[in-house]
């Protein structure tokens, strides 16, 4: 009987540590992490992930993959972040000169006020599509760890180029024209 | 006598209550009960840009007015219920309340019942060491003395 009972305890202490290895292998395959940046940045072009987030720049919500059959410039950035300043204007700039080539640029604002939010898209005069993700959720799913960071995602709704840091320096920009390109044909 | 002794206790237990309903937050108290969306600690425990621009909203609804319950339920409403250092008692929150108690409740009913166990060991080998019945006892003499012969 005794013997019974000191199985069972082994049996179930067992148990536990194999549910817990579970847990962890599950956690780390679920874990996209950086890995999303990493896998387009090595030509593997990962899927977007999908969200639907309330909208800066006017009522109602945005669901990335309506997007779907244009190239989208994802940039995630917020009010208190310096390069994110310095990086605006060219963004309107790369907004407004290929507007007419199924280019989105989607400012993801994330970890800010809504209000101080606004208050910097109009300080910037900023008049591409903004969403608001102030828990930081949906950017979990692309693995951000600082801001700015900038997605290029193509027509099929897959992740061409990860920046980053802010796309400032004339590499780092024709870089991302050309990522606009891959992302468009 | 003991009418009026009653309704004093009582005019000051609601004396007292009121003042601390009525007294306004404190903001270091929230700055430890909010955390800071970027670096995950409290705003206390932070300088960033961020956790600054929270601490300086939390001082500008004070002056406004608000209670700590109106502080909190607008930054929940900016940055979701992980601003708040302690889980919300409801939902899923309640499991971050539950759990550990759980777990104390469990880890004592193991705790007493290998207590009970080894005592009822210890009493069972207390047992064998006890003096055998008289009666036994000179069976036995009587069984060994026959070998012996």
């Amino acid at each position: 009987m005794r013997y019974r009972a000191r199985l069972a305890a082994q049996g179930a202490a067992i148990g536990l540590v194999a549910l817990l290895f579970i847990l962890l292998a599950w956690s780390l395959l679920h874990d996209k992490g950086g890995d999303l940046s990493k896998q387009a940045n090595r030509g593997e072009r990962p899927t977007a992930p999908d969200f639907a987030l309330e909208r800066l720049d006017r009522d109602g919500e945005l669901q990335l993959s309506s997007l779907r059959g244009k190239a989208v410039v994802l940039n995630v950035w917020a009010s208190w972040c310096i390069p994110c300043k310095e990086e605006a204007p060219y963004l309107e700039q790369v907004w407004r000169s290929n507007r007419g080539r199924d280019l989105v640029v989607l400012g993801l604002d994330a970890k800010d006020f809504r209000a101080d939010a606004r208050r910097f898209a109009g300080r910037f005069g900023l008049t591409f599509p903004l969403v608001y993700d102030g828990p930081g959720d949906a950017i979990g799913d692309y693995g951000v760890t600082g801001f700015p960071e900038t997605f290029v995602i193509d027509r099929e709704g897959r992740v061409v180029r990860a920046f980053a840091g802010a796309v400032n320096g004339e590499n780092e920009r024709a870089e991302l024209h050309d990522a606009i390109e891959d992302a468009l044909s | 006598m003991r009418l009026g002794l009653f309704a004093a206790v009582g005019a000051l237990v609601l004396v007292v209550t009121g003042a601390a309903l009525a007294a306004p937050p404190n903001a270091a108290d929230l700055e430890a009960e909010i955390v800071c969306p970027v670096c995950e600690t409290t705003l206390d425990q932070s300088n960033a840009p961020i956790a600054e621009k929270i601490k300086t909203f939390i001082r500008v609804r004070i002056a406004a007015g608000d209670s700590e319950q109106e502080i909190k339920d607008a930054l929940v409403a900016e940055f979701g219920e992980g601003v708040l250092a302690q889980p919300p008692g409801g939902g899923f929150g309640l499991l971050a309340w539950l759990l550990p108690l759980t777990a104390l409740v469990v880890g004592a009913v193991v705790v007493a019942l290998l207590v009970r166990t080894w005592s009822r060991r210890r009493v069972a080998e207390a047992d064998e060491n006890a003096p055998l019945d008289p009666e036994l006892e000179r069976l036995v003499d009587e069984e060994l003395a026959r070998f012996d012969g």
